[in-house]
């Protein structure tokens, strides 16, 4: 089981969920988050006084999913997430120890 | 069993309404003495007939009178309602959204203990302290203690300060007042300031600081009182000096005694909602007019000169500070154009009952310009910290006021010398201008010296200050136990 961490533009949240729901990754999870990497942020005036912002929105969707659907679920979020300019985001992927359906203690690979 | 009760009851009910209708007649359920519509005064003698007609002439004056009581004290009513809004939720709004997300509540119960504590100090002796006329010798500057426990405070009128509504309608209005003055000074010290001391530092405040100044412009033979015969008649229509100098030039007096905020000015501390300061400067635009159009203290014809030329102030102003943020910052931002708007509102304040509507545009547009230049460049070169720029704002703004309404005021919008008597600068009286100075400088001389006595002595007993580790916390947790926004539930 590996788990995917996709940082994405808060503009492509629907067209990810949609592609991600298409191939068959049924569950996830989303967080409103702010950050950045290598893009640059804004200046915002307030009074008169000038602040610069770099702690951007962006939106975190976190998902495990089965071995054998990792490559399709990465090509699903890339696919939809691109624009091509910086501040697209980023994936990671990390190994999963476990996983267990709180419902019915399901546990493994039927638990996703 | 159960109908036959009740339709005993309606009967009764009925047979009831009936009889009153019969035996009291509209007299019974009507609040003023109706006019009679005539009297026939067929085949009555000479005599008989003038005393009929003198009496018709009594009941007529009468009726009169009831009539235009009504008027103006339904309006009075009003205008003390939509003054006390101003205050909460108004400024509670205005300022709260201006903070950080830990001091929202501190922030509005600022505001609000204002709401509270003010008017039971105004019932006790403040009400006495600005309008009383038991000063002695004292009584140019001072009202004295005569109607303290709103003593002869009752419901007939008193026809130096309002001749058509009740005294308790006055008294009610001007109480408004009394709460939003030290309210706008929250601005100054806001995020920073002890809750117990903000309240001994304000019951002192309105004591020695707003009741004198109230009682010098407003009051019986107050110093600057231009409606009641003072030494130095002061133009201030509904408090540009009474209200917004004194709570701004306070403002500034605390600020730099209490210091910057921790991290000022490095550490960002931008607005957490414009959102709701947006809410609020609305409230207060819309509330402004009982600010301003109630100081008629009538519903008359100079109510609403007053209720046009605040509109058009609050305009102009919105639109001059955001032509400056634009020009000068590329973009206007919602924040500039609300505090254009009360900027403008701010100045035109004195004004409202004395100029006429293109002069209430003209005030408007420099007190927007001005007020933005205070705000943006005149504290970063001083470096102090007024936090939400009650100084910038009010201070500054109503002392701008003041002296335009020197310059703008009309005799033909309010014949307050005399009917035809040029009032103002620019109608041919530069003289009072002189006045107006005089009237700005006792303000400022009265807030600096004893804001600072205040300041010094609640410093020393209660403490004025919050602690570095309550101020980083936040004042809602560390002076009332709650948070503004629980993101868990």
């Amino acid at each position: 089981m590996q788990k995917i961490e996709a940082v994405i533009q808060p503009s492509k949240l629907d067209a990810v969920k949609d592609a991600l729901v298409e191939i068959g990754v049924e569950g996830m999870t989303i967080t409103e988050a702010r950050g950045h990497g290598r893009q640059k942020g804004h200046t915002e005036f307030y009074r008169g006084r000038e602040y610069s912002v770099d702690l951007l929105p962006k939106v975190k969707v976190e998902m495990v999913v089965k071995d054998e659907m990792l490559e399709k679920a990465i090509q699903a979020i890339i696919t939809a997430a691109r624009t091509g300019k910086i501040g697209d985001g980023k994936i990671f992927v990390s190994k999963v120890d476990e996983a267990i359906r709180i419902r019915n203690d399901e546990r493994g690979e039927i638990a996703l | 069993m159960r109908l036959s009760v009740v339709k005993v009851f309606v009967s009764l009910l009925l047979v009831l309404m009936a009889g009153g209708m019969v035996l009291g007649g509209t007299a019974a359920m009507a609040q003023t003495a109706a006019a009679t519509t005539g009297t026939s005064t067929a085949g009555m003698s000479d005599s008989a007939r003038l005393s009929a007609l003198e009496k018709q002439q009594a009941d007529n004056a009468t009726a009169i009178a009831a009539a235009q009581s009504a008027g103006d004290n339904s309006w009075m009513l009003v205008s003390a309602a939509l003054v006390l809004m101003m205050s909460g939720p108004g400024l509670a709004l205005f300022y709260g959204g201006l903070v950080r997300k830990k001091n929202i509540l501190g922030t509005m119960m600022q505001t609000f203990a204002m709401m509270a504590v003010i008017t039971v100090l105004w019932a006790l002796v403040t009400y006495s302290l600005a309008f009383g006329d038991g000063g002695g010798s004292l009584h140019a500057f001072i009202g004295g203690v005569h109607n303290a426990f709103l003593h002869n405070v009752g419901l007939t009128p008193d026809k130096d300060y309002a001749g058509t509504i009740p005294l308790q309608t006055f008294m009610i209005y001007q109480l408004m007042f009394a709460i939003i003055t030290p309210a706008l000074i929250t601005g100054a010290f806001a995020e920073r300031m002890k809750f117990s001391g903000m309240l001994v530092f304000m019951v002192l405040w309105a004591i020695f600081v707003y009741s004198p100044m109230a009682h010098m412009v407003w009051g019986k033979h107050g110093l600057l009182n231009a409606s009641l015969g003072g030494m130095f008649p002061t133009l201030d229509f509904a408090g540009g000096t009474v209200v917004h100098v004194t709570s701004g030039v306070s403002a500034l007096v605390t600020a730099l005694y209490l210091g910057k905020r921790l991290g000022y000015p490095k550490v960002p501390m931008p607005p957490h909602s414009v959102v709701l300061s947006f809410i609020g400067a609305c409230l207060l635009w819309v509330g402004w007019f009982g600010f301003n159009a109630g100081s008629a203290l009538a519903a008359s014809s100079l109510a609403t000169s007053a209720f046009v030329a605040t509109h058009f102030g609050a305009a102009a102003a919105a639109i001059g500070w955001s032509a400056a943020e634009w020009i000068r910052q590329g973009k206007p931002s919602a924040l500039g154009a609300i505090s254009g708007c009360v900027a403008g509102l701010v100045a035109i304040t004195p004004a409202a009952g004395f100029v006429t509507p293109m002069s209430a545009l003209w005030i408007g547009l420099i007190a927007g310009v001005v007020c933005y230049l205070m705000v943006v460049k005149v504290k970063a070169m001083f470096g102090y910290d007024d936090s939400l720029d009650a100084f910038g704002v009010h201070g500054a703004g109503g002392t701008l006021g003041a002296l335009l309404t020197g310059v703008f005021a009309n005799s033909v919008i309010n014949p307050i010398f005399g009917a035809g008597k040029p009032t103002g600068l620019l109608e041919g009286n530069g003289h009072q201008l002189l006045n107006q100075i005089v009237g700005v400088a006792i303000a400022w001389s009265i807030s600096i010296v004893g804001t600072l006595v205040i300041l010094f002595v609640v410093d020393k007993t209660v403490g004025l200050r919050v602690n570095e580790e309550d101020e980083r916390e936040g004042l809602d947790l560390s002076q009332h136990g709650e948070e503004g926004y629980d993101w868990a539930h």
